[in-house]
């Protein structure tokens, strides 16, 4: 995702079909593509999912573990979202330390759970101040064609809303584990990001790697169950007018809701 | 962000918010173009509790030279907090934040920069938060603009930023700290007041369609209140005292 190097033939046709209201790879406009979800797929992690939005593929693991609170948080649980895009899901992939678009994406997807009040982080005090549970979610990014950031956060949604959170009690103060005992993750709602880009007037939902190559700018809207935003963010060298940033709203939300019946059927709810 | 306990009344039954300010007014700003002698172009700006410096330097050989481009320049932008800048010191390497932050501007800046007249160069923008408020990002593009324009860059339009958001309920322009920490929603906003083109948007916190309709409309016309500021700091510096 960071340079996607496209061929100028390629990009060509792209934009001449677009021209006629048609994508490159004969999807409408504003579909996404297909979404495939699998839980579970990783026994010793708490939750976990691979998801596959098209040729995009994402395997995530949630792990649950007591840890101290935040020094200004002490009555609320620990969420931290990250990702990571592998060196063998993309060529332009390096290992080491995340470049920009990495941070972007990791932190992009954090914020669409993170405010949208998914997980009830009260709900995994331990000891006020002292003890909490935390809930980590790391995605990996295994196979890379474009729209990372929707394919990213529908992983990490699908492994919370499967995950079990083992039981912790205090002894002496330190939290310790009850084994086999296990309880469902405070649940609230159900996040779902949606990524539009544009390339000249034309706004497309969920767009490939050759069709990511290609964009002016492109905007990230999550919204939860109940319809409402809850987290923005617009990318790339180009600006939206206000009719358009209105119309991306739209399409995020009566996207979001099939894509919502997806993660509920993958989550079991 | 969320619901916590505090004393602070965000706003009251005047529709009066904590510090004294009106749901749709800004708070104080200044900006002052051309503070720094050594960089092509700057400027300051004072934006509520902010103070920011940002310095342009450019457009000039790229270094290292496989980054540049040869049908257009590049922009690079770097916003970086001070570590007295907030109330507990702050590491100075540059954190996750920082990192986005400043790939948010750059990309904000990006549409109204002519980088097409200045293939193989780049454009450095350097951006120190010398203290921080909240809408430090908004503030700072604010203040690069400036500079780049005082640099002589060629440029499509001005970018002006203001942030909008939802507190106690209510939609209201530029959320300052305690609101940001308090309050429901903050969705920061950089707008080319010309082409009519938002080129920053993000958004944390909760809102209805609704309501998120009316935050893009309060905040756009906070970006044009920037405007008159920006133009007045560029008149001040190219044509002395401006008539107003």
């Amino acid at each position: 995702m960071n340079v996607t190097i496209i061929d100028q033939l390629k990009k060509k046709k792209i934009l001449s079909l677009l021209k006629d209201g048609q994508r490159v790879d004969g999807r409408a406009l504003e579909e996404s593509r297909a979404l495939v979800i699998d839980t579970g797929v990783i026994p010793k992690a708490e939750g976990s999912a691979r998801v596959r939005l098209g040729d995009t593929e994402i395997v995530t693991g949630v792990k649950i573990q007591p840890d101290k609170p935040f020094p200004d948080l002490g009555d609320r649980g620990i969420f931290i979202c990250t990702a990571e895009i592998l060196p063998l899901a993309d060529p332009n992939a390096e290992p080491g330390p995340p470049n920009e678009d990495v941070i972007e994406l990791a932190r992009v997807v954090d914020r669409g759970i993170r405010e949208s009040g998914m997980i009830d982080l009260t709900k995994l005090v331990l000891k006020k101040d002292k003890s909490v549970i935390g809930l980590f979610v790391d995605n990996s990014v295994t196979d890379s064609d474009g729209n990372l950031f929707d394919a990213c956060s529908y992983a990490s949604v699908a492994s919370l809303l499967t995950c079990r959170v083992p039981k912790w009690e205090l002894k002496d103060d330190a939290p310790t584990l009850v084994e086999g005992e296990f309880s469902e993750p405070p649940i609230t709602t159900i996040p779902v990001s949606v990524t539009m880009g544009k390339i000249g007037d034309q706004i497309i939902v969920d767009p490939n790697a050759d069709e990511w190559g290609c964009l002016d700018a492109r905007i990230t809207i999550t919204t939860n169950s109940d319809g409402n935003i809850c987290a923005v963010q617009k990318g790339g060298n180009d600006g939206f007018t206000i009719e358009q940033l209105i119309k991306c709203s739209q399409l995020s939300i009566s996207t979001a809701s099939k894509i919502r019946e997806t993660l509920k059927q993958a989550g079991g709810k | 962000m969320g619901v916590r306990k505090s004393d602070i009344v965000l706003l009251d039954d005047k529709g009066i918010r904590c510090d004294g300010r009106s749901i749709d007014q800004p708070r104080r700003i200044m900006i002052k173009a051309g503070v720094l002698k050594n960089a092509n172009g700057s400027a300051y700006i004072e934006f509520g509790e902010n103070k920011i410096l940002a310095g342009v330097f450019g457009p000039r050989d790229v270094h290292p030279k496989h980054l540049a481009n040869t049908d257009r320049g590049i922009l690079r932008c770097r916003y970086h907090m001070q570590p007295f800048s907030v109330g507990e010191r702050k590491n100075p390497a540059p954190s996750r934040r920082e990192i986005e932050i400043s790939k948010v501007i750059k990309e904000a800046l990006e549409p109204a920069v002519m980088l097409e007249s200045f293939p193989r160069t780049v454009v450095d923008v350097f951006i120190e938060i010398l203290q921080a408020d909240g809408g430090s990002r908004c503030a700072a593009l604010d203040a690069a603009a400036v500079a780049l324009a005082d640099a002589g860059i060629p440029m499509r339009d001005m970018v002006s930023a203001c942030a909008a958001g939802k507190v106690a309920d209510t939609i209201v322009l530029d959320i300052n700290n305690e609101e940001d920490q308090e309050g429901q929603a903050d969705m920061p906003v950089a707008y080319m007041p010309n082409l009519g083109k938002i080129t920053l948007i993000q958004l944390d916190g909760v809102l209805t369609p609704q309501e998120y309709e009316k935050c893009v409309n309060t905040a756009v016309n906070g970006c044009k209140l920037v405007y008159e500021f920006q133009k007045k700091a560029l008149r001040d510096k190219f044509f002395g005292d401006s008539p107003q």
